[in-house]
């Protein structure tokens, strides 16, 4: 025993082990598990071990498939773009237009405020505000700006990205502002000094800047939506599919194959597009 | 004296709340000098320098570039330049890039832009480095960037806060050498801020005390050192003693005094400290009425007749040595 110890790195290997142990266990074991069932084959009543390609053929040789992952990456696409904009804007005006620490913070924990209630809460509290008769309708027709309720806000592409925008915009506030906040203010000086307008700074200075927080934010946005599928659910009122909810069907019909092999897909796209967003900016000197 | 492009500070107040950071003060600065504003920390320099840049509003009076007030127009526009304490060169450019920021700024085409760059940089002898980041230099090459990035504009005044703080001491000296020698070629106005008083006297052709948010004395770095004219400027540039005589506050240079026997006109002192210069002796003593001294005296005298700790000695001094102190 003595001497174990006393192997080169032994006493680091030990020190790793607790964590190393747990990724084993929690993370890799799963997705082994998973990546192997997706390859069994499976019948209207049975599942039964096997290699064999069946399932992704399937996946990708359906087209229904290939739309709802299309749409899930418009799902994607959108709601980035606008808790990009939402989330850059208030980390702006947390960082350069608060200008005492204690107000950044009471500002900063309001914005967190919403995160007290869960998030399954926080979207059906949307459904008596959009619906048909809800308060949005009711008061447009009040102010007399529409005559006939409008269809679109609820159960609809509109509503699944209101509330994805709701629930993510805080994910792209953090990361910014705290990139942001390290920003020396001198930088901002010199570059007004070298005769820079309020938007030049912005453009050669601040967002260069703010990229690693970008996309860190990127990432956490582009993630949680292309795996939600409960959102997706709710908001459109089971009308709109995405390849959360394609997996989690084929769970609901035991059809464990199919939801593995089209997890498996999923996770490699996540991974690939995570990927080609890491190649553009260097997130390192943040971690 | 007065020229058609001095730079001039009318009754320059700035108030932060109810607090008075700059009271009231007026000065025209000599041109084509190298001007140093030389104060502890929290005496108004800084706010002062920051107002000629326009990184801080003026809450009264005006400032005079070329007789015209440019104290509303924003930094860019008042043919003055800046550079940073921390230097705030952006980390995400390269230095040829930092130089070339505010032609970039004005539009300029890249070609344009960084020729003119080049030329900058390499006048302060950093071409050869262009392609590098702020963070792959060392703080006096990351200082020589930043002043080819202030001068790239053809400001007629350029304004530096502070900048051999960040340096180690050895360096400070050759970076002060070599700011000196820039201003000479140039042979623009440098209005320098720094808290240390032998390198306003070292660099300054003017030296500005300011003390309480207002200037206590200007003039030539000798004329301030030989005849400091308040309390404050005697002790703050050091070397001098304040003494007083008939009720009349004096300065008196810590080298002018010299040990006497009694009866020539002179103050009685203990001993308390000796400490060995290399060139002089510094002999530090409590004259009467708790007054502290200080006599430096050339080491080959001194140890001639040594003294030791806790002997009484009498200090004398030539009569045209003494300066009174308005306050």
């Amino acid at each position: 025993m003595e001497r174990l110890f006393r192997r080169p790195g032994a006493q680091s290997w030990m020190l790793v082990s607790p964590i190393m142990l747990i990724l084993v266990f929690f993370l890799l074991m799963p997705i082994g598990m998973i990546t192997a069932v997706s390859f069994w084959g499976s019948t209207e009543f049975s599942i039964y071990p096997a290699f064999q390609f069946d399932n992704y053929e399937y996946l990708f040789g359906s087209q229904v498939v290939w739309n709802v992952f299309i749409k899930t990456f418009t799902f994607a696409l959108i709601t980035w773009a606008i808790t990009l904009s939402i989330g850059f804007t208030v980390a702006y005006f947390l960082t350069f237009h608060v200008h005492t620490l204690t107000w950044q913070i009471t500002l900063f924990l309001l914005c967190t405020i919403p995160f007290w209630t869960s998030n399954i809460i926080r979207m059906i509290s949307w459904v008596p505000f959009l619906g048909r008769n809800g308060i949005a309708n009711q008061s447009l027709i009040g102010m007399g700006l529409i005559d006939e309720p409008l269809e679109w806000l609820l159960f609809s592409d509109f509503a699944v990205i209101l509330a994805f925008v709701h629930l993510y915009t805080l994910f792209m506030v953090v990361p910014i502002f705290n990139t942001m906040m390290r920003i020396d203010k001198s930088l901002i000086e010199a570059a007004r000094d070298g005769g820079a307008s309020g938007f030049q700074i912005l453009t050669n200075v601040i967002i260069p800047l703010t990229k690693p927080g970008i996309m860190i934010g990127s990432i956490f946005v582009v993630a949680l939506v292309m795996g939600d599928f409960i959102t997706v659910r709710f908001m459109s009122g089971s009308q709109i599919a995405n390849v959360g909810r394609l997996i989690s069907n084929d769970i609901g019909l035991l059809q464990y194959p199919s939801a593995a092999a089209t997890a498996v897909v999923l996770l490699c796209t996540v991974l690939i597009t995570i990927a080609i967003m890491l190649r553009f900016v260097d997130i390192r000197k943040e971690l | 004296m007065r020229s058609q492009n001095d730079l001039e500070l009318v009754h320059v107040t700035k108030r932060y709340g109810s607090a008075v950071a700059v009271d009231n003060v007026s000065h025209v600065f000599t041109p084509g000098a190298y001007v140093c504003l030389l104060g502890p920390s929290g005496c108004g320099k800084s706010s002062t320098l920051r107002m000629i840049a326009g990184h801080e509003s003026v809450s009264d009076g005006a400032i005079l570039l070329n007789g015209r007030d440019i104290s509303g127009l924003p930094p860019a526009k008042r043919g003055t330049a800046m550079m940073f304490q921390s230097y705030a060169l952006f980390p995400h450019m390269t230095i040829l890039d930092n130089v070339a920021f505010s032609l970039k700024m004005q539009g300029i085409d890249k070609k344009t832009r960084h020729s003119k760059a080049h030329e900058l940089l390499d006048l302060v002898g950093m071409d050869e480095l262009a392609q590098r980041l702020p963070a792959q230099l060392s703080g006096g090459q990351q200082q020589r960037a930043a002043l080819a990035r202030a001068l790239i504009t053809n400001p007629q005044v350029l304004l530096l806060d502070e900048p051999l703080s960040a340096l180690d001491p050895f360096l400070r000296i050759r970076m002060r050498g070599e700011l000196k020698k820039l201003q000479r070629e140039l042979g623009i106005t440098f209005i320098h801020v720094t808290h240390g008083q032998d390198e306003a006297l070292a660099l300054a052709d003017e030296v500005v005390v300011m003390n309480n948010a207002v200037i206590e004395q200007a003039g030539t770095a000798r004329e301030v050192f030989n005849a400091p004219q308040t309390e404050f400027v005697a002790r703050f540039l050091g070397g001098h003693n304040v003494i007083s005589l008939e009720g009349k506050h004096y300065a008196l240079r810590s080298d002018r005094l010299r040990l006497v026997e009694k009866p020539v006109e002179g103050l009685d002192a203990a001993v308390t400290s000796v400490e060995f210069l290399g060139t002089h002796v510094a002999l530090g003593m409590i004259g009467p009425g708790d007054t502290a001294i200080t006599a430096m005296i050339p080491e080959d005298g001194f140890f001639a007749a040594p003294i030791e700790t806790g002997a009484t000695v009498r200090v004398g001094w030539d009569s045209q040595d003494l300066h009174l102190l308005t306050r």
